[in-house]
């Protein structure tokens, strides 16, 4: 069971789910911004696990996985930075209450 | 000295601008400017009318023409401020001058405590400007901007009581049956334009033989059709009556003497098109002389003394139209001359009587004036006589010649309503007389004690007005179809009257022409008498005296056969009613079905876009929350839903 894409596959999906969930009912910024690293790393998941499995992905998905990775990261900072930011501002961490572009 | 011309309109537009300006501020001296500038025009007008009739300062046989500017300097069309004086333009000089003169000076005394009295000088001014450029104007288009500018101040000088409302919606009556004409006439000049590519007068004339006949027939109606509307023909007739509601010195410049007569000037000025179309010429022939007989049949049972000069203005224009149809081009324009100056004298005179009455207008309520207003009596009997075509007075020659022509030129009908109208004018005149001058005073009693003369002002213009009213036929007219007039006017008509073919038979006081008057003569010596026995008489100095008959006449009006023409002729045979029907009932039924339709199909169309629009926009702003999770559930969603659609692809 351990040695099949598949079982790599549904756990892929049940993370990504999870971050999913996690992104659209957490009302912390801080919280969503960890869903969003959830949801990455389960599509990096997906994608080690294509690479492990089909012998000409190999490299390819290593590659697309370290390049992820350094986007994650980067995106990880900007979000972080910006929601220090708004913080700073609005003195709330609650992402309902920035609602200052609405209508 | 043809440099003279332009003054002729440009004074009176001076004094228009000035008492427009500045009238408020001249307090009692605002008629000043406006009187003198009319004056001053009126001398150089003869001074341009001697000069055009003798041939002499300047002014050639066929007229002379003075280009000011080009007016209109488009390309593929032009139009000049130039104007044209020929004989037929110094006939109207005169007549519009003179009288515009006297009229002003009337004015004076009659407006004299009207507190818009300026506003009143002022308007004349710019009437006598626009009637003057009318006539003088040597293309269809400056024509036309006298033409519109003569109905604009008739509008303004109907409606000058404008808190009355009557005033009011005559003058607005006056001014739409007159868009009706004038619509005709623009069309007409149109017409003239896409067939002979110029519009001025002359060039048009010269090349008017090579228009296509049909043509010739559309131009020489529409043209008639604005005159219809200007001189009031039937079955545009119904607004000059009610043009009455105006002050009096109106009635008498604009509504008798002057602007309605345009319609008759622009025929005889067109006779070269009105002659390439001889099928028009019986159209207007017979509309001329049915507006006779039915203005005529009216004018016997209006009680209003204003009102029955008016309809008695429309049978003479009608007399006038008839003339031209017939082809005796001189005779219209002599009776245009001579009906100008008593028709004038007979309005300045009614004016005088309401002064005297305390404005009352109705003859019911007159009676015996003759000697406590001497001088206005004795120039209206002068003036009645005239009209009535007793000889050797104004009126006598020129209807006569008339009639005369129409019968030797071969229209025996037109002849025969001619002379009956003849009898019909007679007998309204005097019936008019009879109610306002002779028999008893039915003048209310509290009126009664201030029934006084009017001052100078006014009396001076009516005993002016009288002279040519009594030697204008014999000056010009005498002898019969050679007098001074016909010989002036020789160079306007010839052309056309020798393409018409007919020969003119030399006017012979022995042979037709002898009898046709003497029996016209006696028809209306009859008719005299008749209305003399009905409505009473009293010339003592002729022995005269007969007591009015009210008695007979309800009796005479009441008897079967005669009472139906009585409603109809004291109903105005019904004609305002028809309209009222027609235009303002049925016509404002139109208008509301089509407004209906602007405001339900064609706004609701427009707006029904901007209600969807908006309605989307309010719509689609409750998306715009402002949560992010809200986006990122869109978001989701869309992507759910784009994965299906890739499932459902990928596995079929």
């Amino acid at each position: 069971m351990s040695n099949s894409l598949d079982s790599y596959l549904v756990l892929s999906g049940f993370l990504f789910a999870i971050g999913t969930f996690g992104f659209l009912a957490r009302r912390n910024a801080i919280s969503m911004l960890m869903s969003i690293e959830l949801m990455l790393n389960a599509v990096n998941l997906s994608i080690l696990a294509f690479g492990a499995f089909e012998a000409a992905l190999k490299t390819h998905a290593a590659v697309i996985a370290l390049l992820v990775i350094a986007v994650a990261a980067a995106e990880a900072t900007v979000g972080l930075s910006i929601v220090i930011a708004i913080y700073r501002n609005r003195k709330t961490p609650l992402v309902d209450e920035y609602d200052s572009m609405r209508e | 000295m043809t440099f003279l011309v332009p003054l002729i309109p440009l004074l009176p537009l001076a004094g228009f601008a000035t008492t427009g300006l500045f009238g408020r501020r001249m307090g009692d001296e605002s008629h000043r400017i406006a009187v003198w500038a009319v004056v001053a025009s009126w001398l150089v007008a003869m001074v341009v009318a001697f000069g055009a009739l003798t041939h002499t300062l300047g002014f050639g046989e066929a007229g002379a023409g003075i280009t000011l500017w080009n007016w209109i300097p488009a390309t593929g069309f032009h139009a000049d401020m130039g104007f044209f004086v020929d004989a037929l333009t110094a006939c109207l000089l005169i007549v519009v001058t003179t009288i515009g003169m006297l009229v002003h000076f009337y004015s004076i005394g009659y407006m004299a405590h009207d507190p818009g009295r300026w506003r009143f000088f002022a308007y004349l001014n710019l009437f006598m400007f626009s009637m003057l450029v009318l006539v003088l104007a040597d293309n269809f288009l400056l024509v036309f901007a006298g033409w519109e500018l003569v109905g604009l101040c008739s509008y303004l000088l109907i409606g000058f009581w404008y808190p009355r409302r009557t005033a009011a919606e005559a003058a607005k009556k006056a001014f739409l049956v007159n868009r009706v004409g004038d619509m005709g006439f623009a069309l007409g000049i149109m017409a003239i334009w896409t067939q002979l590519g110029t519009l001025n007068m002359q060039a048009v004339f010269a090349a008017f033989g090579n228009v296509p006949h049909g043509w010739q027939i559309a131009i020489a109606l529409l043209i008639f059709c604005g005159a219809v509307g200007k001189s009031a023909q039937f079955p545009l007739h119904v607004w000059l009556p009610d043009a009455m509601e105006g002050p009096t010195p109106v009635s008498a410049l604009i509504h008798a003497a002057t602007m309605v007569n345009a319609g008759v000037y622009l025929v005889a000025r067109c006779n070269p098109i009105f002659g390439s179309a001889p099928e028009v010429m019986v159209v207007v022939a017979a509309i001329g002389i049915f507006t006779a007989i039915l203005a005529a049949s009216i004018a016997f049972t209006q009680t209003d003394i204003k009102r029955v000069l008016a309809y008695s203005t429309l049978s003479q224009l009608g007399y006038m139209f008839a003339s031209l149809g017939v082809g005796a081009w001189t005779a219209a324009i002599f009776h245009l001359m001579s009906h100008g100056f008593f028709k004038g004298l007979l309005f300045l005179g009614s004016g005088s009587v309401l002064h005297a009455v305390d404005g009352e207008q109705d003859m019911r309520k007159m009676g015996g004036l003759a000697r406590k207003i001497p001088i206005t009596y004795a120039t209206m009997l002068i003036g009645s006589v005239a009209i009535s075509g007793v000889p050797p007075l104004a009126g006598f020659f020129s209807k006569d010649e008339i009639l005369g022509g129409a019968f030797k030129n071969g229209f025996l009908w037109v002849w025969a309503i001619g002379f009956v109208v003849a009898g019909m004018t007679a007998f309204y005149m005097f019936r008019l007389m009879g109610m306002t001058f002779w028999g008893e005073s039915r003048v209310d009693p509290e009126k009664e004690g201030h029934i006084h003369e009017s001052p100078p002002t006014m009396t001076r213009p009516l005993i002016l007005l009288a002279i040519p009213a009594i030697f204008l036929g014999l000056l010009i007219g005498f002898p019969p179809e050679s007098g001074l007039l016909h010989g002036w006017l020789k160079p306007v008509f010839e052309a056309t009257i020798a393409a018409g073919g007919r020969t003119e038979a030399a006017y012979s006081f022995f042979g037709i022409d002898g009898v046709l008057a003497i029996a016209t003569t006696a028809l209306v010596a009859i008719a005299i008498v008749f209305a003399w026995r009905l409505f009473g008489v009293n010339v003592p100095a002729l022995g005269l005296r007969a007591q009015p008959r009210p008695d007979q006449v309800r009796e005479l009006s009441a008897r079967r056969g005669l009472a139906f023409l009585y409603r109809g002729s004291s109903n105005k045979w019904w004609f305002d009613d028809l309209n009222n029907q027609l235009f303002v009932v049925w016509g404002g039924k139109l208008a509301a079905a089509v407004f209906w339709f602007d405001r339900t199909i064609v706004d609701g169309t427009v707006n029904g876009i901007g209600i969807v629009t908006t309605g989307a926009g309010t719509g689609l702003r409750r998306v715009q929350t402002g949560r992010v999770q809200n986006y990122a559930l869109g978001i989701a969603f869309g992507l759910i839903a784009m994965a299906i659609g890739y499932l459902v692809i990928a596995v079929r």
